[in-house]
């Protein structure tokens, strides 16, 4: 494997290895000494499109403590406001010899491009691509989600998790989709019609409009981001509306099994999908997620760039 | 002065029996028992003659994106896939919506003379949507414009339209629309369905297609006149334009060679080639298509030829232009899609790709039968042959085609327009 652009590309094998990877890593970065000599000498370059200071910072600390040389390259402006063209960046990053490209693009498919349009020859990997993926995301909510619901090993077997709230322009939402489905776990989507997509009942999940009937068979709950911007699109009528029917607050809490956790990728917005004191609650881990993030993207860097053969079975 | 005349040798007219067909003047002057005519010879034994084909949906881009084509380009292009005429969209820079650029697409054509070009008219000022273009400044002008779009973009306003299709009346002219309805549009990317929800990227439903047809058809009947439908792609539309056709209503319908060819599928490369409006569909459209196109419910081929710079192509998916190269692919698309399936045979190819199309635009002097007295623009074409696409050896100054690398069947020979060989064994004659 060579490049992480769709979770859909991991097979139940290669994203256990992830994982797997991404727990001894974390065990050791526990120690005083954080660094490891892995990726010495290697260049991965963080191509950001898009604002994104923590996915950024978490792919850098992930390449720092591989003792990696990173290079953040903030490019505003892709070639759609007529900056300077995907291409001529690519070609840039290539003639400067980088050995890993972490690309967040608003475009969806700008990474599978760079990866397949020969412009570049080392390794891409998606850190968000428009309404289409993050895998990286994906990886860290089912690690987190494997460490308090299995024991932090083996697959999410019969694990059964809701994903609430803008699935029709969350690249989080496809990624978790397709990866919680391959390690055996039951995904619901929940979210007023609007904001499902075209086709949704073809996806490898449940689907629900009602938050209040989906909560108390649930072992995890996502919740999403909601733009408010997306009222003026006519997606739902009104803020208050929306956190009202599909925002998760302290009643709702009560509707979960005891043993339930709540998961968000961030940023929040507190009394929109999530109220404050469910974000600050013990059962949140939304913490846990940001601190395993930089453990699964270390994995993902060190199985791409040094560990897994072909094969996928390079041990550590 | 000894009259020269032009003996196309042993060719089979819609592939039927083989004849001499003796071309002077500019007309067909006699069709001979095969070898017996005498004149300036074109071998053409075992091919077959056709009325040179009419393309009523072409990109030139000239004036104002010459970097992209240009009218000798493009009618280059044109004579090479077959063509006697072409029909030249609006959206240039500037738009042709008036008599002064109508009149010089016209010149342009005119002084390159290897294909007719027929300038399309705006049907609003600038494209826009809000005031009509001065649509019978252009019908009066040297360019005789017959046709009017705003292709690109829809006429979405129901009175523009409405005031269109009856303004036109006098003139006896189309107004050819590009059917999507912008608000169900927005920022769309490709065909709505399973596989735009997958990978993210914005749907562009048959329902914003279809739902402007059913609209404009009802409003051709209100105020009697001619409606031609620019690129049909859904199943759903060929259901819509039946069902008017068979209430009467002055309706005529077009559809691409890439739409009766290819599917969505091809979208989850992201590869920008196959990035076009209105998007690629399901196989069961495509299916749809090919069967409304047989049947007659869909009028004729025509190729939305969209030439764009490599830039614009060889970057993300949102950020490239959309369209497709057709000129010079358009007729193996059609032996490959309608021949050899069996769903037409020559002559009634030879109607979706000349008869028909020249009625819609007005295309005088094209679309004829080939019998004495018709005039001499016929396509000469190698039903049996086989090439294999290489854009970088196109006429055309683009290489946006999405069939490169792709062996299709049946080969352009030679193309007479007027009478006087624009094509003899494949290359430009002159």
């Amino acid at each position: 494997m060579r490049h992480l652009l769709s979770a859909g590309d991991l097979d139940v094998d290669s994203a256990c290895l992830i994982l797997d990877t991404a727990a001894q890593l974390a065990s050791v970065t526990d120690r005083t000494v954080k660094k490891f000599p892995t990726l010495r000498g290697r260049t991965v370059v963080n191509l950001f499109f898009e604002d994104s200071t923590r996915t950024r910072i978490s792919f850098e600390i992930a390449a720092k403590r591989l003792s990696a040389d990173v290079i953040n390259f903030a490019a505003k402006g892709s070639s759609v406001s007529k900056g300077e063209s995907l291409k001529d960046t690519a070609l840039t990053l290539e003639a400067v010899g980088a050995d890993a490209v972490v690309i967040r693009h608003g475009s969806s498919g700008a990474p599978h491009r760079l990866a397949t349009a020969g412009w570049i020859q080392g390794s891409v990997i998606n850190a968000g691509d428009g309404t289409h993926e993050h895998p990286t995301q994906a990886l860290l909510d089912a690690f987190t989600i494997r460490h308090h619901l299995r024991d932090g090993t083996g697959d999410l077997a019969g694990v059964r998790v809701a994903i609430v709230g803008d699935i029709l322009h969350s690249r989080v939402a496809r990624s978790n989709v397709l990866l919680l489905r391959t390690l055996g776990a039951y995904v619901t989507v929940v979210a007023p019609p609007t904001l499902l997509p075209y086709g949704v009942s073809q996806w490898p999940c449940a689907v629900s409009y009602d938050l209040d009937e989906v909560l108390p068979h649930v072992d995890a709950v996502m919740m999403l981001r909601v733009q408010s911007e997306r009222m003026h699109a006519a997606y739902f009528p009104s803020v208050n509306e929306y956190s009202r029917r599909y925002g998760l607050d302290v009643r709702r809490m009560g509707l979960l099994p005891p043993h339930a956790i709540v998961l968000h990728p961030g940023p929040m917005n507190r009394g929109m999908e999530i109220s404050a004191d469910v974000a600050d609650g013990e059962r949140a881990v939304m913490v846990e997620q940001v601190a395993n993030g930089v453990s699964i993207r270390m994995a993902v860097l060190y199985l791409l760039l040094g560990g897994m053969a072909d094969d996928g079975k390079k041990e550590i | 002065m000894p009259q020269v005349k032009t003996v196309l040798r042993g060719v089979r007219p819609y592939g039927e029996d083989p004849v001499d067909i003796v071309v002077a003047a500019g007309v067909i002057a006699e069709i001979a028992a095969a070898g017996s005519a005498a004149g300036r010879v074109i071998e053409a034994s075992g091919l077959i003659a056709l009325p040179g084909f009419v393309d009523i949906h072409t990109h030139l881009r000239e004036p104002g994106r010459e970097d992209a084509e240009t009218v000798e380009t493009g009618s280059r292009a044109a004579a090479l896939g077959g063509f006697t005429a072409v029909f030249a969209m609006a959206n240039t820079s500037p738009v042709a919506d008036t008599a002064g650029v109508v009149e010089q697409v016209w010149h342009l054509g005119k002084a390159t003379g290897l294909v007719d070009v027929f300038p399309v008219g705006a049907v609003t000022v600038g494209l826009g949507g809000e005031q009509l273009a001065e649509l019978g400044a252009m019908a009066t002008s040297a360019a005789q414009v017959r046709m009017f779009s705003d292709d690109g973009k829809c006429v979405h306003d129901a009175a523009i339209m409405r005031r269109a299709l009856e303004y036109v009346k006098a003139f006896d002219g189309v107004i050819a629309q590009h059917a999507q309805e912008p608000r169900l549009t927005v920022d769309a990317q490709m065909n709505e369905g399973v596989l735009s929800g997958q990978l993210g990227l914005t749907g562009w439903p048959g329902v914003a297609e279809e739902s402007i047809i059913a609209r404009d058809v009802l409003l051709a009947e209100h105020v009697d006149s001619r409606l031609h439908v620019c690129h049909v792609s859904t199943a759903g539309s060929v259901e819509v334009i039946k069902w008017a056709k068979s209430r009467g209503i002055k309706v005529t319908a077009e559809v691409t060679p890439h739409h009766l060819l290819l599917t969505e599928d091809l979208v989850a490369s992201y590869d920008p080639v196959y990035k076009v409006n209105p998007p690629l569909r399901t196989s069961a459209d495509v299916t749809a298509l090919r069967a409304a196109l047989a049947a007659g419910t869909i009028d004729a081929i025509a190729t939305d030829h969209a030439p764009h710079p490599h830039e614009d192509k060889d970057c993300e998916w949102a950020a490239a232009a959309f369209g497709m190269l057709g000129l010079q692919t358009a007729f193996s698309i059609a032996v490959l899609t309608m021949i050899n399936s069996g769903l037409l045979d020559w002559r009634a190819l030879a109607d979706r790709m000349s008869v028909r199309p020249a009625r819609i635009g007005r295309a005088h002097g094209h679309g004829h039968e080939l019998k004495v007295g018709a005039p001499a623009n016929i396509c000469v074409v190698d039903p049996g042959a086989s090439w294999v696409v290489e854009p970088a050896t196109f006429a055309s100054k683009s290489r946006n085609s999405p069939y490169s690398g792709m062996t299709l069947p049946g080969k352009v020979i030679h193309v007479l327009k007027a009478g006087k060989p624009t094509v003899e064994g494949g290359d430009l004659a002159c």
